[in-house]
């Protein structure tokens, strides 16, 4: 161990001490322009809020919502073929979804865990969710709309539904993670299969957590437009052919109104669409993180 | 309150201190303490006296937390540390601190001590390099760390890590050095390597020390203060607390009978 | 028993091809991207990425000002995004409990809104706006264009990249950032030091999470960028995105055209594929730091 030599007991002249006021200064004008930044963020966001809830809401009315979308210059003008529409494209992406990627979260939690291939697909996972979303329009666009030879309603779904997968796998894995070992433990000492095990346990006590991730995955695709762009279109007719016509969907609904028409009156009608669409994002978010928040570890 | 012979001209001179948490509860009161210079004064009482509360008002740390306040006077060497025109670097740079789990900053071992010099002061590479040196050389971590000054701090052994802490506080030569229970994340070696380094060091700095560890205490400390529900009980020399104590209480806490 | 046995191996089959779901997609849409750009390939070569020309008339295209004009919007707004995310995740951090919790939550909601909202407020608000404010500047312009969209992508990924900030900067250990304080930093010295340095990892997952959005971000680019095939000369000149010019131009692309949008959009993918494996690699490398 080195000897200690005691050195001079006071601050030693070529220690210059760096004067503090610049170091203050420094400081302070950070602190101002953060909460000028922070400002600027909250403004700059109640803006648009407020922009879309004004202007919206002049447009917002009964016959608004229900009657069906038209050109311009017929009287009338509504989104409810839009907003039908638009749920049957996002319930059925999550029929597609929801049963493969909570069995590819189950799948990667309980049964590939560390292995080479698990470790490949969460890579593979990460990537997909990654990837821009009108690439996938594009995917399903080859994939489906040129061999039926029709935009479609389902392609749409189809597309909305290959970007929910990854999403809600992704989410499922790590709540299922985070239920503990000794659960599984009991369950199976109880004399339960490995199945029911996952099913009933793991899965029962991790509940509020997968279904908080699904809707949090089924509001980020409701408004969605890029990948509908090639697959669902658009059309101003109720949405009766599903499977085989270019189905009304609010998103396009809202690009259509807006970059293709000079018009006011089609504005109006973007805007109502933007507010009718805001809402029910932000309603399903509320709803997720309220009522089904996750148990924190 | 106690008298403690030969107190000449005491470092910190603590007045009528209170100390208020955000939710109103009291944690400290009307606390009287003398911090001689150049001697080890260490703080003991069961868990929650405010022991550790008392010490954080000497660099006035605790006024990161929103609500917490002190009331009363702290006079290090004239000045009075919680008059709100007492500038706060100033201070900190005077009174050096330790905490209770060693506190590496995420940069390599010799950035870790170097930093704070930086930051201080204006100082060539040369200059840095030697004080650096130093300051590991007094926190006896030098022989270990010399050929892996550029790894991580935050990869030592938790006792080198609070070595690594105290070279980090005695590198800018304060006067004051703050340590708050030490050694209680730390092994027992580890521990008495510690013990030894700050009987070196208060040939140069002043030390306060908290410790739940009333064997710590009694071996390194020469001043000795009992904290009970944050009352200072009794203040002394650390022989006649720890044989003749003055006041129940700490008899009590010394023989081992609460807290 | 057997039907047990039974019932749980089909469960695990089912779940492991599930599983797999992921990595066929992906594999697919490489394929496929590949495959039906292959004629713009053949014609242009490596050329293509190079080539500023855009000519539907006479079938000649490049890929350049489209790569250009991604990279742009993409780096200015995660500019932009980066430094005020930062400072408002210091903020709300510190800010007092109940406000902290409100401008969270915000936060949070803010992130959920659809892009398409974005664009149409850029297209009315931000646009006649910026035309308006340069106008007194005495400077010509409509108001669409680079500048445009990198400031409403800016905004568009700003709550994503200051919620993750803000988690990473609530788990800091307070005692690091009493150590610090204690070592006589300023508040910014802590954050700048300390604090970034401590929360690296995570805070470059949010960068990572952002420049994503924004880089395949078609809506609230497609509406303000001005979507002129060209390299932009100024921050107020009209130009456009891979994304842009696929939504732009897809519906009524055929033969060569269609095929060189596919083309555009591999290098999409290859771009967003790149920025993950270079997020990855670095996870790993500081991963393996750690564990040394």
């Amino acid at each position: 161990m080195a000897l200690h030599l005691p050195s001079p007991r006071n601050t030693s002249p070529s220690m210059t001490l760096r004067p503090f006021f610049w170091r203050k200064l420094q400081n302070g004008l950070v602190q101002t322009f953060s909460i000028i930044a922070l400002a600027l963020a909250i403004g700059a966001m109640l803006w648009i809020l407020g922009t879309i809830f004004s202007r919206g809401g002049e447009v917002l009315s009964w016959d608004f919502l229900t009657n069906s979308s038209k050109p311009y210059g017929v009287p009338g003008n509504g989104i409810a073929n839009a907003l039908l529409g638009t749920l049957m494209i996002t319930v059925t992406a999550a029929v597609i979804a929801i049963p493969i990627a909570l069995a590819a979260g189950i799948g990667l939690s309980e049964f590939a865990k560390q292995s080479r291939f698990a470790n490949l697909m969460r890579f593979c996972i990460n990537v997909m969710m990654g990837i821009p979303s009108i690439l996938i329009g594009l995917f399903v666009y080859m994939l489906w709309v040129v061999p039926q030879k029709s935009f479609s309603g389902f392609a749409g779904a189809l597309a909305l539904a290959i970007l929910m997968i990854p999403v809600i796998t992704r989410t499922t894995e790590d709540m299922l993670r985070m239920v503990s070992d000794h659960l599984r433990e009991a369950a199976l000492a109880l004399g339960c299969s490995r199945w029911e095990m996952i099913v009933q346990v793991v899965c029962k006590s991790a509940r509020n957590g997968l279904v908080s991730g699904i809707l949090l995955a089924v509001a980020r695709v409701a408004g969605e437009t890029a990948p509908l762009l090639f697959t669902a279109l658009f059309a101003d007719t109720w949405p009766r052919d599903f499977f085989t016509h270019p189905t009304a969907n609010i998103p396009v609904l809202i690009t259509e109104t807006t970059t293709n028409s000079p018009f006011e009156a089609m504005h109006q009608v973007g805007w109502g669409a933007a507010l009718v669409i805001t809402l029910i994002v932000l309603i399903i978010n509320i709803v997720a993180k309220t009522c089904f928040r996750e148990q924190k570890r | 309150m106690n008298t403690v012979n030969n107190m000449t001209n005491p470092k910190i001179k603590v007045r009528n201190l209170s100390f208020y948490y955000e939710n109103g509860h009291q944690a400290l009161f009307n606390n009287d303490l003398d911090i001689r210079e150049h001697a080890i004064t260490a703080v003991i009482g069961p868990s929650g006296c405010g022991k550790s509360t008392h010490l954080r008002t000497y660099n006035r740390i605790y006024s990161l937390h929103r609500g917490q306040r002190a009331e009363g006077e702290i006079w290090l060497d004239g000045i009075n540390i919680l008059a709100p025109e007492t500038d706060l670097l100033l201070l900190r740079r005077r009174v050096g601190m330790i905490f209770q789990r060693p506190t590496p900053f995420p940069m390599s071992v010799f950035e870790n001590v170097a930093y704070p010099l930086r930051l201080h002061f204006k100082m060539n590479k040369r200059e840095v390099a030697d004080r650096v040196e130093q300051a590991l050389r007094d926190a006896s971590l030098w022989e270990e760390v010399k050929d892996t000054l550029h790894k991580s701090g935050q990869a030592l052994s938790g006792g080198q890590q609070q070595r690594l802490c105290i070279a980090r506080a005695i590198v800018t030569e304060p006067e004051v050095l703050l340590l708050d229970e030490p050694t209680s994340a730390i092994d027992p070696v580890a521990t008495l390597k510690i013990e030894d380094l700050l009987l070196r060091l208060k040939e140069r700095f002043t030390i306060v020390i908290v410790t739940h560890n009333m064997q710590q205490a009694a071996r390194i400390s020469d001043v000795t203060a009992f904290f009970y529900k944050g009352h200072i009980v009794e203040t002394g020399e650390t022989k006649q607390v720890f044989t003749t104590p003055k006041q129940k209480q700490t008899e009590e806490y010394i023989t081992g009978r609460f807290g | 028993m057997k039907r047990i046995a039974f019932l749980d191996t089909t469960f695990r089959n089912v779940c492991l091809i599930c599983a797999g779901v992921c990595g066929v997609l992906t594999l697919t849409l490489f394929l496929q991207l590949a495959s039906a750009s292959g004629e713009a390939w053949q014609t242009f070569g490596w050329g293509f990425l190079i080539s500023t020309e855009w000519d539907p008339v006479t079938n000649v295209y490049g890929a350049l000002p489209a790569i250009v004009g991604t990279l742009l919007t993409t780096g200015l707004a995660l500019f932009i995004a980066l430094s005020l995310a930062f400072v408002c995740a210091l903020q709300i951090v510190d800010a007092p409990p109940v406000l902290s919790k409100i401008l969270s939550y915000g936060i949070d909601l803010l992130a959920a809104i659809p892009s398409v909202i974005y664009g149409m407020w850029g297209l009315f608000i931000l646009c006649p706006l910026l035309q308006e404010a340069f106008w007194l500047l005495e400077i010509d312009t409509n108001g669409f264009g680079l500048l445009a969209a990198s400031l409403i992508l800016a905004l568009m990924i700003l709550p994503y990249i200051c919620a993750v900030m803000r988690d990473v900067l609530k788990m800091t250990p307070v005692l690091l950032k009493e150590a610090a304080m204690g070592a006589g930093c300023t508040t910014w010295e802590c954050a700048r030091d300390i604090l970034l340095r401590h929360g690296a990892k995570e805070l470059l997952g949010g960068v990572f999470i952002g420049l994503g959005r924004a880089l395949g971000e078609t809506m609230a680019v497609l509406f303000v960028v001005g979507n002129v095939i060209e390299i932009p000369g100024s921050l107020l000149e009209g130009c456009t995105t891979i994304a842009a010019t696929l939504a732009n131009n897809f519906a009524e692309a055929d033969g060569l055209q269609q095929s060189v949008l596919f083309a555009l959009g591999l290098i999409l993918l290859l771009m967003a594929f790149g920025i993950q494996i270079l997020a990855h690699c670095y996870l790993r490398k500081t991963a393996q730091k750690k564990g040394a």
